[in-house]
């Protein structure tokens, strides 16, 4: 509760973050809209208004269009397996009384600090190289054949890398949440009688279930914009090219901006219904 | 829990919990070694771990070719600029949002969350070409403009999220006690919110200094950043692997230094308060 | 100066109207308690004189002068919060000054003020500590101590003493009034507590449901409640309030008789009863008695040495002088 003054004050100094926002959502989203309508193709000179749906049709028909979601669905879909499972796995590991659990820490949350051009392309060349990459090494340390990974198994070397940059923020969060379990209720538990699997089952995972959610929520979104690591390492080659490689191809090497931008809303569609779960959860924990 | 664990299991569980730590941590480790190699040391076969001649010769390369000082000076000036410009429009907005809530703050505070959620390809052609109709395509003030712009509402959401954590009875006691606004967030609420802002501003340079999208979509020369200094080893310079790994170190030392610093603040600045 | 007057004061929020329009004079030097049960809107009223909401109608006047419009930090009031609302981040010293800093005060008068502050509320020793290093009765004190440097025109307290234990409470009480006693200062106070209130005010305003119910001393009030509401909150333990016969045979629809009002004997009276729970205070003894025909006991005063058990039949005999009588409409008949 607050007096008429600083009601009015505090209306005058939201409105700059507002604004601000507000612009850098609408202007240029309403031109992906705008151009979307168009066959606008600068490079050409072609400026002709009024294609109507017709690159939504040429877009979403095309084949391309339907590898990329294929590949953006893999691409999330492995990164999410592995981070979450793991990051149960991790949290569960770290919340137990170790020695030297603070350093162990910090070990696993490092990869979520490493520059994404950085982290793709050490992987990229001194692991996956078949020549001289350490895993090549590996290999033929085991009398295997070296494999070139970035060619023989592209979509599975970029899911290798970004869930290792995405891990430990799994982890980070998941520890936290089993951190905020009250132990009463665990030895209250096992004074009922509930062993380790099913105190883990029945009382620390229903615990973590909601930050399980928010760690999906949350990377899938910066996961649907994947950028940096499929630019330094494959270039959106060898089937690697997922939805916003792809708009991002149309739009800037292949200057069709009237097609780019069809797929560019369709992306911001599927970002949506995505972002839609999140905000409910988030704004459920605002009311308390 | 409060009892003591078996020291059995928890040799097991330490053992493990290394194991697997260093495993993670392996390549950070591996490209901060490579880049104290020699080229010829970096690629022999067998791999060299501890037992070689370390050198600075990388780092002296890396600093005198390629213009390295100007790549780092714009990954610093873009994430500075960005947190600075942040920072200022967000105090305002967050210390309404928190001490003066209406009936709508809820619906701006998620809405703002919402810009946060649009792809960026979707927007990047628009953006492009406001740019370069403004001649400001490939400039730091471009840069830090927008850097500003998508972690605006993390800066907002973060800072909210601490300023809510001070009592509203004591900035009616500044009030009472003679204070104008500008006294109130002064001398009051700054002081108390210190330690919440410093983490914003460490997680925001974190985010400013690893974006990956801008920094490399709307550079080319002039204002491109350590990102895309990096991208630019793609090939084939970044077979030199020392090379390449000096110049990776020098790009994740000082943000792994804060991320270290700022880990517990990030699960706040990451999850919107959604899990604590 | 401290004469403070509410003129058609009235506050609603949205659609709710939780102080309906209302007027009240607080003299110069006065101590007036707010009383009544939560949600009454007794903090809500002092917050109003502070100046932390707004009015949505009717004039608060300080001095003579229009108050209404004018920023609490203007308003020459200073306020005691029920938190404390101590400021984290400085010591002692620094907390006290704090007023005195923004009024623009130099230095060493800042520092004579906040060591007379700090002798007289026994803090000499802790200025330099944290809030965070106090006890609650210690950080009770400084926010004392940061409302009088300043000198305003009057005190505003925020149910203080709610967040201290029991002890502390009665002797923070005590250091309050013997404050009053000597800076002649007025000061409001807010509380729940009716003992707190019959304790140290000079005058009680009773609060219910944002209506004043009567305003008055402390005795007045006891002993000529206005109304049924008056007369069952103040006093402890409670008024015995009985209705149907007992109050038509008096001419009134509600009767009401105090504790100690009633004579206790073995033999005979106006009432009989048995005896139900008994609670021994040493000095005095309160004892439960069932009526015949009445589902609430009456709380009855006995002296301490007094013994009767559980189930005994006791005579009771109201002092007919004492009793109060009330109408249909809960008011007093005079």
């Amino acid at each position: 509760m607050a007096t008429q003054h600083s009601r009015s004050a505090a209306r005058i100094m939201m409105a700059p973050a507002v604004f601000l926002l507000l612009v850098w959502m609408l202007v240029p989203l309403c031109m992906t809209l705008w151009f979307s309508l168009l066959d606008y193709r600068p490079m050409r000179g072609t400026f002709d208004c009024c294609e109507g749906f017709a690159n939504y049709v040429r877009f979403a028909t095309s084949s391309a269009f339907q590898d990329a979601i294929l590949t953006t669905l893999i691409m999330v879909g492995g990164i999410l397996l592995i981070t979450v499972i793991g990051g149960i796995f991790l949290a569960l590991l770290l919340d137990q009384p170790i020695w030297g659990q603070g350093v162990v820490r910090i070990l696993v949350i490092a990869p979520f600090f490493v520059m994404p051009t950085v982290a793709a392309l050490v992987w990229k060349n001194m692991f996956m190289n078949p020549v001289n990459g350490l895993l090549a090494h590996l290999w033929e340390f085991f009398g295997a054949a070296p494999v070139s990974w970035l060619t023989e198994a592209p979509l599975f070397s970029i899911i290798v890398i970004v869930a290792w940059m995405w891990l430990p923020f799994a982890t980070l969060i998941l520890l936290t949440a089993i951190q905020s379990l009250d132990s009463e209720q665990l030895e209250a538990a096992e004074m009922d009688g509930a062993g380790p699997l099913s105190r883990f089952g029945y009382i620390i995972l229903p615990h973590m279930a909601r930050a399980i959610t928010v760690v999906i929520l949350i990377q899938t979104i910066f996961l649907l914009s994947i950028f940096a690591e499929i630019f330094v390492t494959t270039g959106g080659g060898f089937g690697t090219r997922t939805l916003t490689y792809l708009v991002y191809q149309r739009v800037i090497e292949s200057q069709n901006v009237g097609l780019g931008s069809a797929g560019g809303i369709l992306a911001v569609i599927l970002a949506n219904f995505i972002a839609i779960f999140l905000m409910r959860i988030v704004g459920k924990n605002l009311d308390k | 829990m409060a009892r003591a664990m078996p020291t059995q299991r928890r040799v097991a569980y330490t053992a493990l919990a290394w194991i697997i730590a260093l495993l993670i941590f392996f390549p950070i480790l591996w490209t901060i070694l490579t880049s104290f190699k020699t080229e010829a040391v970096a690629i022999a076969d067998p791999p060299v771990f501890l037992n070689f001649e370390w050198t600075l010769e990388n780092y002296r390369i890396v600093q005198e070719r390629s213009d390295y000082m100007r790549y780092l000076w714009n990954s610093i000036a873009i994430a500075l600029g960005s947190t600075a410009l942040g920072l200022i429009i967000a105090v305002p907005a967050a210390w309404s949002m928190a001490f003066v809530p209406g009936k709508r703050t809820k619906d701006i505070l998620l809405w703002m969350l919402s810009t946060k959620m649009l792809p960026a390809v979707g927007v990047l052609y628009p953006i492009r070409l406001i740019l370069i109709e403004l001649g400001l395509l490939d400039t730091k003030f471009a840069l830090i403009f927008i850097l500003t712009l998508i972690n605006l509402p993390i800066i907002v959401w973060m800072l909210y999220t601490y300023f809510r954590e001070i009592p509203g009875e004591i900035l009616e006691a500044a009030r009472m006690d003679g204070a104008g606004l500008r006294a109130e967030i002064l001398y009051v609420l700054t002081p108390m919110a210190i330690p919440g802002i410093a983490s914003t501003v460490l997680l925001n340079i974190i985010l400013a200094w690893n974006e990956a999208f801008w920094t490399l979509t709307l550079t080319t020369v002039n204002a491109a950043p350590l990102t895309a200094f990096i991208a630019s080893y793609s090939s084939p310079e970044g077979l030199f692997y020392a090379k390449l790994s000096a110049a990776s170190t020098m790009a994740i030392a000082p943000i792994l230094i804060m991320g270290w610093f700022s880990q517990k603040q990030l699960v706040r600045g990451l999850t919107f308060g959604a899990v604590k | 100066m401290g004469r403070i007057t509410l003129d058609k004061v009235r506050k609603a929020f949205g659609e709710v109207e939780v102080i309906p329009p209302l007027d009240l004079t607080i003299e110069d030097g006065e101590f007036v308690v707010f009383v009544g049960p939560s949600g009454c809107g007794k903090s809500t009223l002092l917050r109003l004189i502070a100046g932390l909401e707004d009015v949505s109608g009717g004039q608060i006047r300080i001095d003579g002068q229009d108050a209404t419009g004018v920023p609490p930090a203007r308003r020459g009031l200073a306020m005691v919060f029920q938190s404390y609302a101590l400021y984290p981040h400085m010591s002692v010293r620094k907390n006290i000054a704090f007023p005195l800093r923004m009024a623009g005060l130099d230095a060493a008068e800042q520092t004579r003020r906040v060591e007379g502050a700090a002798e007289v509320l026994n803090l000499t020793d802790y200025l330099d500590r944290r809030p965070g290093q106090l006890s609650g009765g210690q950080r009770q004190r400084v926010a004392i101590g940061r409302a009088i440097v300043r000198e305003p025109s009057a005190f505003l307290f925020d149910e203080p003493l709610s967040n201290l234990d029991a002890a502390l409470r009665v002797g923070m009480r005590l250091e309050i009034s013997e404050l009053h006693e000597r800076l002649k200062t007025t000061m409001i106070y807010v509380t729940h507590d009716q003992v707190e209130a019959m304790t140290m005010a000079d005058k009680i305003v009773v609060l219910r449901a944002g209506n004043i119910e009567q305003v008055g001393s402390p005795l007045d009030l006891y002993h000529t409640p206005r109304n049924v509401f008056v007369a069952g909150f103040i006093g402890s333990p409670k008024m015995n309030l009985l209705t149907g016969p007992e109050a038509d045979k008096r001419g009134a629809v509600t009767v009401g008789i105090r504790p100690e009002h009633i004579a206790v004997s073995a033999d005979a009276g106006t009432w009989t009863g048995r005896v139900g729970v008994s609670e021994h205070l040493g000095s005095d003894t309160f004892f439960h008695v069932h009526l015949e025909g009445r589902s609430e006991p009456l709380t009855v005063r006995a002296g301490g040495e007094v013994s009767l058990h559980h189930g005994d039949t006791i005579h009771l005999t109201p002092d007919e002088d004492r009793m109060h009588r009330f109408d249909a409409e809960g008011l007093r008949i005079a």
